[in-house]
């Protein structure tokens, strides 16, 4: 217990320094760069909760995405002048509840978003597979035209003016508590329960454990994180519109997921880091970027077809402590699965 | 450190492997910078589901900046374009606009024709201090994002009240239909700005109805708006689908004009639309038809360079890219050691005097005039937005004629 | 009345465009349980094909019925080999990887094509030349149709027949029903199933190749992006007709073209896509396979 609150008092501690450290030294392209990845770092862990752990196919987490981004930045362009209307000027207390409104609106945007995880849950019951699949896409396009049709938040023409509250600190720190969220829930018992649920289901339920409960749970999770990853994302762009939350946004989630590994929580943060740089560092071939692209990722899906690190999980020997004990056990019944 | 161990040296070589790629690509993006050269940053759809107005764009800046660089540059100076793609989406425009600005250290930024993409990429101009003229984003919200931000295009309710007033003025309409293209802020923008003119004048909008671009089946919208008979159909769409539109009213039999803005403008309107639009009318700029020699060797230079006809996106480009450069020039000769300060990429000893002219630059920019761009005379209004005169085009046999203009 | 008529003829001659993509979707899905993402995108290269192939034969306006079955055979040849190439290179290597790979790598498949699209042929929209004459209909008073219409849903109608009897009549359709039901069993009889999926990617890639020229006849405008929403409209409609069932894609691209069309015309067209999928949702949770589709038991 005492171990586990001093490492995370020391992670917030190095997040804040480097946060306020960093930007000064690297060129602010650069910086945005690294604020992406931490953005996709989050909701390519979260949709590995569903897809990867769980063995649920969804491609709909843009449109989770979506609500947590619209939710949080309704919130703070609608009631933020309201709530911190007491604190106003450039003070540090201003700053302070600024800050604290932002995370308030974006723990909001999340939950939103739960709800309509819970909601895309349910169907999980009674579909599988592709099934299940295009009912997540259907959702997100769904999400996507409900939006266009709110003018209250921007409808086709986009939501301007969100005030800009996203800094490195809380990218990083969302990512962060993602990871070791996910981490955690996987090496508990609730773990073995999801990885039960995507090996086999009918003998998870012959073991007593409620699959549909997990496969909702899952939902519910990972949609949380994703409306979170929205409302950073919202924030940082102080711009929302819905041609970012296609469904070519979720299948670039999905891509992230698969090319890191399926049930790899380190694979999926490796491949959001790949993915957001790649596009960028393919910038100088011009028009050919989005070619290469293309063939560089078919190219690594054949060469790796498990994903970069399968079910593996890279670890630093200096974070013994995040070691992930769950994922590798489940390496047996994964082999099995793959003959 | 990572915990690749030797048992899977094909994973940790292939990890590598692929790492090793990306840096090496990431050092690619840092070289290529020349000493004396101004830079201009210009961002756009080259791919993705806009590209075809990104690529106009871009071409028509090419070509503009080529003939400055021709005539010997901006006081001798060469300039550079730095094109980046956004795919269309509004958050790869903003890391789009982000690089143009911080690591190529550009003096200003050309882009982009949708405002969605626009709005998301101006906050970075207007913090980094650089100035940034936006060729066809309508959207009034885009100028509004600071003081940096420029547009050589008219505005949303300007164009959708000269479309409404021709609607009932020119063409006696009493009712309207509107089809709009519900995923283009564009035509959303109009769209809304005509339904208002044309409802306060004393019209009735019968029938309102939406497609997504893309799309290629209008049939079941153009019934429903063809069973209210409106006098016209106000179609604020691009030309990728005003065509088909077109088309299928007509094989509805809809005989009634379509009305549209400048998205129409493009050869491809009549490949694609043919004699279906036959009697309909749009929205202009001064440009098409116009016997002035600038616009013709414009027309003839792009046709030339790239073997089609500019459209209306091609020809803002132009206007921007030209309307920039004469405001470096302007520069150069009010104030040449800020203007040298823009030169080659600024040291630590010229980046406040390169924050300076910059502000001088975008003063000269908002001050700019009578502006002789080819889509019109363009002045910038206090909000930088352009003024110039609107006209009104119909199709006659493939070929366009004016038939009235709105000044502003 | 009229106008209900009319929006009913629309959705049909809308749902038989869906239906003709739907019916290549559920082909090759039905034999290796792959979503061809790439299906759109050879939909649009099949169009290109009988474009250029158009051109270079000088056809700019209506030919002899000869020039136009040659031409829609060009583009279904020259696509069938693109199918053949896609599957060679791209899905064959992951045959036995879990299927989300296959599924990635057919999305980057689709990337490809279309981003080299937008480089070959360029990004601008191209007129389809109208390479056979366009007539409209009255069929009563007041409601059209135009003849290009009722060639695609007669193709889409025929095509789903020949499917039908190729599948269930023929040897090789019998290799196909024994891949689909069992792939290590088929090979173990004999069947050789490499052989047996590649035939099946061919078919199934010219069968978008047709659709994409009947396609472009009707709504002639043409650009290389032109096959991400009808390829995803059309999976969606294989999927409520019951994935791999050759007729419920027809029914399921009907039934969806009829669905949009009537929420447009009756309820709201920007909420077209929203209400076409929300049918879509509900349909899925009453039928949990699809309309057609059998549900496989799941043995412990």
């Amino acid at each position: 217990m005492l171990k586990n609150a001093i490492l995370s008092v020391v992670a917030v501690a190095v997040l804040i320094g480097v946060g306020a450290v960093l930007p000064r030294m690297v060129n602010p392209y650069l910086f945005q760069i690294l604020i992406l990845c931490g953005i996709n770092i989050t909701l390519a862990v979260s949709l590995n909760l569903i897809n990867g752990f769980t063995g649920q196919f969804s491609i709909g987490h843009a449109g989770f995405m979506a609500i947590g981004g619209y939710t949080s930045a309704a919130l703070t362009y609608y009631l933020g002048p309201h709530v911190l209307a007491g604190v106003a000027g450039d003070g540090a207390a201003a700053t302070v509840a600024g800050q604290a409104f932002f995370i308030l609106s974006l723990l909001a945007g999340g939950a939103a978003s739960a709800v309509a995880g819970f909601l895309v849950g349910l169907p999980s019951l009674r579909l599988r597979g592709d099934y299940l699949a295009i009912v997540t896409l259907g959702f997100g396009e769904i999400i996507r035209v409900a939006i266009l049709n709110i003018d209250a938040i921007g409808g086709a023409r986009g939501f301007t003016d969100i005030p800009r509250y996203t800094t490195f600190f809380w990218v990083a720190f969302f990512a962060l508590v993602t990871v070791v969220f996910v981490r955690n829930i996987m090496s508990s018992s609730h773990g073995r329960a999801f990885l039960s649920v995507r090996e086999d289901e009918i003998a998870a339920e012959a073991l007593g454990i409620n699959t549909t409960n997990y496969k909702v749970m899952a939902f519910v999770i990972g949609a949380f994180f994703a409306g979170v990853a929205g409302g950073l994302f919202g924030h940082y762009l102080m711009y929302l519109h819905t041609n970012s939350f296609t469904f070519m946004k979720s299948f670039e989630v999905v891509i992230m997921v698969v090319l890191g590994g399926m049930g790899s929580i380190t694979g999926s943060v490796i491949a959001a880091v790949i993915l957001t740089i790649l596009p960028e560092a393919l910038r100088p071939v011009k028009e050919y970027r989005m070619v290469i692209y293309s063939a560089l990722l078919i190219f690594l899906m054949i060469a790796r077809p498990q994903g970069l690190l399968g079910m593996r999980e890279l670890s630093l020997s200096t974070f013994r402590g995040l070691k992930l004990g769950g994922a590798r056990k489940s390496q047996a019944g994964g082999a099995k699965r793959a003959l | 450190m990572l915990a690749l161990s030797a048992r899977r040296p094909r994973l940790a070589a292939f990890v590598s492997a692929v790492l090793v790629l990306v840096v090496s690509a990431c050092l690619l993006v840092s070289c290529g910078k020349k000493a004396n050269e101004i830079r201009i940053g210009e961002f756009g759809s080259l791919t993705g589901t806009t590209a075809t107005f990104g690529i106009s764009t871009k071409n028509a800046i090419d070509l503009a900046i080529e003939e400055v660089n021709a005539a010997g540059g901006v006081n001798g100076v060469p300039l550079r374009v730095i094109v980046e793609d956004d795919q269309g989406k509004p958050e790869e425009a903003n890391t789009a606009v982000k690089k143009l600005v911080e690591q190529d250290r550009v003096v200003a930024v050309l882009g982009e024709v949708a405002s969605s993409r626009t709005l998301a990429g101006a906050p970075n101009c207007q913090n980094a201090g650089v100035p940034m003229v936006t060729p066809s984003s309508t959207n009034p919200k885009v100028t509004q994002v600071g003081d940096f931000i420029f547009r050589v295009c008219f505005i949303d309710p300007f164009q959708g009240m000269v479309a409404a007033k021709f609607s009932v003025d020119s063409l006696k309409a009493k009712t309207a239909g509107i089809l709009r293209d519900i995923k283009n802020d564009y035509s959303v923008g109009l769209a809304d700005y005509f339904d208002s003119t044309f409802t306060s004048m004393g019209g009735r909008v019968v029938a309102d109805e939406s497609y997504s671009e893309g799309d290629i089946e209008f049939k079941a919208q153009l019934t429903a708006i063809k069973a209210k008979s409106p006098d016209v159909i106000f179609v604020p769409g691009y030309y990728t689908e005003v065509g088909l539109i077109a088309r299928q009213a007509r094989e509805l039999g809809y005989d009634k004009p379509l009305v549209g803005g400048d998205g129409w403008v493009s050869d491809r309107l009549i490949d694609i639309g043919g004699e279906a639009l036959q009697g309909c009318y749009f929205v202009n700029h001064f440009w098409q038809g116009s016997e002035d020699p600038a616009v013709q060797k414009f027309i003839k230079a792009y046709k030339d360079k790239f073997g089609s006809s500019p459209d209306a996106l091609a020809a803002l480009g132009y206007d921007a890219a030209n309307f920039l450069v004469a405001a470096l020039k302007e520069l150069a000769t009010q104030d040449a050691g800020g203007f040298a300060t823009l030169v080659g990429t600024p040291t630590s000893a010229t980046e406040q005097p390169r924050k300076e002219a910059l502000k001088r630059l975008r003063d000269i920019l908002a001050a700019t005039r009578d502006f002789p761009g080819i889509t019109g005379s363009i002045s910038m209004d206090e909000y930088r937005n352009a003024v110039k005169p609107a006209f009104f085009l119909t199709i006659d046999k493939g070929d366009y004629k004016v038939v009235g203009a709105v000044l502003p | 009345m009229q106008e209900f008529l009319q929006q009913l003829v629309n959705g049909i001659t809308w749902g038989s465009i869906y239906a003709l993509i739907a019916l290549g979707y559920t082909m090759v899905y039905g034999i290796l349980r792959l979503i061809n993402f790439a299906h759109g995108d050879v939909y649009m290269v099949g169009a290109f094909v009988a474009y250029y192939a158009a051109r270079v034969m000088g056809a700019s306006g209506p030919v002899g019925p000869l020039a136009a079955v040659g031409i829609l055979l060009i583009a279904m040849a020259a696509c069938a080999g693109l199918g053949v190439v896609i599957e060679r290179g791209a899905y064959k290597p992951l045959r036995t990887s879990p299927r989300l790979t296959a599924l990635i790598t057919a999305i980057g498949v689709s990337l490809l094509l279309e981003n080299l699209g937008l480089i070959v042929f360029g990004a601008d929209p191209k007129f389809f030349p109208q390479i056979v004459a366009r007539k409209q209909m009255e069929l009563v008073s007041g409601v059209i149709v135009g003849s290009h219409q009722l060639v695609v849903l007669g193709v889409a109608v025929f095509l789903m027949v020949l499917l039908q009897v190729v599948v269930f009549r023929t040897k090789i359709g019998r290799a196909m029903r024994a891949v689909s039901f069992h792939r290590e069993a088929a090979s173990l009889m004999g069947v050789s199933t490499d052989n047996v999926i590649t035939f099946t990617f061919a078919v199934g890639s010219a069968l978008a190749a047709a659709a994409g020229v009947l396609v472009a006849l009707s709504n002639p405008k043409i650009d290389p992006l032109m096959g991400i929403m009808p390829g995803i409209k059309a999976f969606v409609a294989a999927v409520l007709g019951g994935i791999g069932n050759i007729p419920g894609a027809v029914v399921g691209g009907l039934i969806m073209g009829v669905a949009e069309v009537m929420v447009v015309g009756y309820v709201s067209s920007t909420f077209r896509d929203a209400i076409a999928f929300a049918l879509l949702i509900i349909i899925l949770l009453v039928k949990p396979t699809g309309l057609f589709g059998t549900g496989v038991s799941e043995k412990v």
